[in-house]
């Protein structure tokens, strides 16, 4: 009895890591694809714009996938995906309206990029690649985790960008968890002039350069390693022969 | 086989129907369902931003249920009728705050708010939002920089224009290093305010019939979707 359960729980957590480590770095929304780089460049001047559009991806994400899972069956190929639009884009609206009254502060800041997040491709493409041919639970995961490697490139261009560019970190925090938050704004550098390049849109472009190319560097460095356990472990099944 | 080929697309049609119809319904219980909320935060946020330049304390009434709409003026440097929020303290008069839309700034609208007391004097200003280029233009904003409170209790003496512009112009108020056109479309803007309100002083704190009856603004020139 025990044996099955350890073993149920394995093959989950081989079915699921596997979408984890797509989401979150081999396949990422941005890193791999290239997808949605319109908010990721326009919103991530500051930490808190970037974690707000990132929850709120986060969310069309799960709902999209859910849904487009769950009429997997039902629908016909001819018409996906014009029924795919529709589902993204009430969800879009309906989440705009929700961020709109609770968040008002936030969806002054986020603005046109709320609405905006209906053309953000990733999620179209989870839709395709992913929702339409795969079970609820796992469309679910797979929206969180692609939408949580969405969120991560987000704030991290957003922090790298709000350093240089105003030497804070999460200004304006109340704007998303109310006035009571005001001391999560961390002043890193005091008396900071501020770099007005590196909040301006060409920062974006630079900072997202320098974040790929850190990531090139360490898939290069990660493979490369491989490739030497391979070589390394190659002379040592030789070596008693010899 | 025509017979099946319509068959196939009426089903088609059939169910992306359906589903335009879930979606829509989504979207309308949603709004159903945020209306108010969406409808008190948008106030709520008009009356912090309004309390900030006409303190609480200085008047008794609420500011959103005195307010005044006036035909759209040029010497307002306004292209639509503009939203005149009236502070009484009783029956005396306190202050008007001016709902305010430049386009003199260097991108975009920037959207004031100008508040005057009723002895001509500035109660207060704030840039409500703006385009302006982060860093140099964004000092107009008090989350970085106290240079809108240098407008505080200044007054316009008739005749006298020359200290409302920014120093570059020969006037009294400081630019930016790297931005004047931001600042000097503030200066003006508050300058155009100061102006119109001495001007129309009498006007500004009656009730909107009575300005109506008065000055014979006709009913078309209030927004459509106002309240009845």
């Amino acid at each position: 009895m025990a044996s099955t359960e350890t073993e149920t729980k394995k093959s989950l957590i081989e079915e699921y890591t596997p979408i984890a480590r797509d989401g979150l770095w081999n396949n990422n929304a941005v890193f791999a694809q290239m997808l949605g780089l319109c908010p990721l460049l326009a919103v991530s001047n500051s930490v808190i714009n970037a974690l707000g559009l990132g929850i709120a991806t986060i969310m069309v994400l799960i709902i999209s996938n859910v849904s487009v899972s769950l009429i997997r069956n039902i629908i016909r190929p001819e018409i996906r995906l014009p029924v795919f639009v529709v589902i993204i884009a009430s969800a879009v609206t309906a989440i705009e309206l929700v961020i709109h009254a609770w968040f008002h502060e936030l969806y002054l800041v986020l603005g046109i990029f709320i609405p905006l997040i209906v053309t953000n491709c990733a999620i179209i493409a989870r839709a395709e690649a992913f929702a339409s041919k795969n079970t609820v639970v796992k469309s679910f995961f797979d929206g969180l985790m692609m939408g949580l490697g969405f969120t991560l490139v987000l704030v991290t261009l957003g922090t790298l960008r709000e350093i240089v560019g105003m030497g804070t970190l999460f200004s304006n925090a109340h704007i998303m968890f109310g006035d009571g938050m005001q001391w999560l704004t961390i002043e890193v550098f005091s008396n900071y002039e501020g770099f007005l390049l590196a909040i301006l849109p060409p920062g974006a472009f630079i900072g997202l350069a320098f974040i790929l190319a850190a990531r090139n560097y360490i898939e290069k460095r990660r493979k490369e390693n491989t490739q030497q356990k391979k070589q390394q472990e190659a002379p040592v099944l030789e070596a008693p022969v010899v | 086989m025509n017979t099946a080929l319509l068959r196939n697309m009426l089903i088609s049609a059939a169910l992306l129907a359906v589903f335009a119809g879930l979606g829509t319904s989504l979207v309308m219980v949603t709004f159903e369902a945020t209306k108010e909320k969406i409808e008190a935060s948008e106030k709520a946020n008009l009356l912090r931003n309004l309390n900030n330049i006409i303190p609480p304390d200085s008047h008794s009434n609420n500011l959103l249920d005195n307010k005044l709409l006036v035909p759209a003026s040029s010497k307002l440097g306004q292209k639509k009728p503009t939203t005149i929020y009236q502070a009484w303290q009783g029956t005396s008069p306190v202050a008007v705050a001016f709902s305010i839309i430049s386009n003199e700034g260097y991108s975009g609208e920037i959207k004031l708010l100008i508040a005057i007391k009723a002895n001509g004097h500035v109660f207060g200003v704030r840039v409500i939002s703006h385009k302006e280029t982060p860093g140099l233009g964004d000092k107009i904003e008090i989350a970085k920089d106290d240079w809108i409170l240098g407008f505080n209790d200044k007054f316009l003496i008739e005749s006298v224009t020359a200290p409302w512009k920014v120093k570059r112009d020969g006037g009294s108020f400081d630019q930016f290093t790297g931005a004047t056109i931001t600042p000097r479309a503030v200066v003006n803007a508050v300058f155009k305010a100061l102006d119109y309100f001495n001007h129309n002083q009498h006007k500004l704190f009656l009730e909107q019939a009575k300005y109506d009856q008065m000055y014979g603004i006709a009913q078309k020139s209030r927004p459509p979707y106002g309240k009845h």
